[in-house]
């Protein structure tokens, strides 16, 4: 019985957000989200979902606070390495043959993917041609990516990964350590864009070569994926490319049929010529 | 006993895991009703072999879990390593890459919580061997949502601290050797 009063209320509280805010997470994958909903209203120390939404109705400053709850994902540079090896072995080489390069990384978040792509295309000699869309729907996740700062304690296993990424430089050539904090340098933020943008809600801003969005569209549903995916497949190039996360998979999608397999194992796709 | 049918089983295990399960995953029937999700805490590398190692042990059908799966009775879900595995209410499967649970993702409370949500009264959860505290919460949330609460006898476990810790959280959960966890569950289902 209080289960389902908990159902309603969650369902109130996202057509709320969604009303007043315009942020929709209403065809989110239901159980994480419940599960970080749980924790917010936990740590903001509200009794009921109820009494949150009533407060984020009428209290603007709550909205970064719980979409910190509901979007933030922590995650490494050159997380999965075997990823990004595969993004330098095979993609790579063809991304050599185009004189311009458009970029989009996908639900960017704090920006570590985003900069391991960075420094991966430096190292491939692909920046300077390269444009790079970081996008997502966090303001604050944004502004955190343009800084470009991590906790010193993380840059261990960054350094790992990208040494196993097949990473030609050596990691601590691009950020600077002070105060246990290691600040990314600022060049590699040259060839950046950083923007606001929704995968759920607004459309294709830009043609891009490659896409990156990695365990993003675990947390939609399956309509919610599709949407994505046919964002992706919209804005891709002419056998433009789309990696995803490693446990994320194109095999129930709608669109399945406009991409095929580059690298399979590492879920990185082609979009097929029309 | 509530009475409810048993619709699904969520296991989970950490230190000593490959043994205990090894107890009880051959002995269920190839025609297995109903289906089993597991968590074991494994190192966050990109394969896993688990899913293998207990397919070439098992009668039932042993595989990975993925994201948006429906769930199908008669078949062994492993989470895969470095995501939680989650249930819908839809009962279907989902994955995610939120922040570790006691240092561990996938991690047995995300898996139980939100099976609880999904089954209620029908599901069935045990703890298995393990050395940290995972599962205790998720234990108490599917015996509070009126499911059937499981632990391996502590004294019989390769590792303590999980098994003690559900039993602390949920003192009403059944305490119960591999041996008669595994006949249990080849009657719940026939039951």
């Amino acid at each position: 019985m209080s289960e389902k009063t908990e159902d309603i209320e969650i369902s109130l509280l996202l057509e709320a957000l969604y009303q007043r805010y315009h942020y929709d997470f209403r065809n989110y994958a239901h159980a994480s989200l419940k599960r970080r909903l749980r924790q917010a209203l936990e740590q903001m120390g509200f009794g009921s979902f109820s009494a949150l939404q009533e407060s984020l109705l009428h209290h603007p400053a709550m909205l970064p606070r719980l979409l910190n709850y509901l979007t933030v994902q922590v995650s490494e540079l050159f997380r999965d390495p075997t990823y990004f090896r595969a993004i330098r072995e095979k993609v790579v080489p063809h991304l050599h043959t185009y004189p311009s390069l458009k970029v989009w990384i996908a639900g960017c978040s704090s920006g570590e993917e985003l900069y391991s792509f960075v420094i991966l295309f430096r190292e491939e000699g692909l920046e300077q041609r390269t444009l790079f869309y970081a996008t997502d729907i966090n303001q604050d996740a944004l502004a955190r990516a343009e800084a470009g700062i991590y906790d010193l304690d993380r840059i261990q296993l960054f350094t790992e990964n990208h040494r196993k990424s097949g990473g030609k430089s050596s990691l601590s050539d691009y950020y600077s350590a002070a105060y246990g904090r290691a600040s990314f340098d600022k060049s590699l933020r040259k060839q950046v864009v950083f923007s606001d943008h929704s995968l759920v809600t607004d459309a294709v801003f830009a043609e891009a070569h490659l896409i990156s969005c990695r365990n993003v569209l675990i947390y939609f549903d399956r309509d919610l994926q599709d949407r994505a995916l046919g964002l992706f497949k919209e804005s891709l190039a002419r056998r433009g490319f789309l990696g995803l996360g490693s446990k994320e998979s194109m095999r129930f999608s709608a669109h399945a049929g406009a991409f095929a397999d580059c690298v399979r194992d590492e879920k990185i796709y082609q979009k097929r010529a029309p | 006993m509530t009475g409810a049918k048993a619709e699904a089983i969520v296991i989970g295990a950490s230190a000593g895991a490959l043994e205990a399960l090894s107890a009880i995953l051959p002995l269920l029937p190839a025609d297995y009703g109903l289906p089993v999700m597991i968590v074991v805490h494994i190192p966050p590398d990109k394969k896993s072999v688990i899913a293998e190692l207990f397919q070439a042990k098992c009668k039932i059908e042993v595989r990975e879990a993925e994201d948006k799966e429906p769930i199908r009775g008669g078949t062994v879900y492993f989470a895969p390593p470095d995501y939680h595995l989650l249930v819908e209410a839809d009962k279907t499967l989902s994955l995610s890459a939120d922040e570790p649970v006691f240092y561990s993702r996938p991690s047995l409370d995300v898996l139980f919580e939100s099976a609880a949500d999904a089954y209620g009264p029908n599901l069935i959860a045990i703890v298995l061997t393990g050395a940290n505290e995972d599962g205790a919460m998720g234990l108490k949330a599917v015996f509070e949502a009126d499911g059937i609460a499981i632990v391996q006898r502590p004294e019989e476990a390769y590792a303590q601290g999980m098994p003690a810790a559900a039993m602390a959280a949920c003192p009403e959960a059944r305490v119960l050797s591999l041996k008669e966890i595994a006949l249990y569950l080849t009657e719940i289902e026939k039951s």
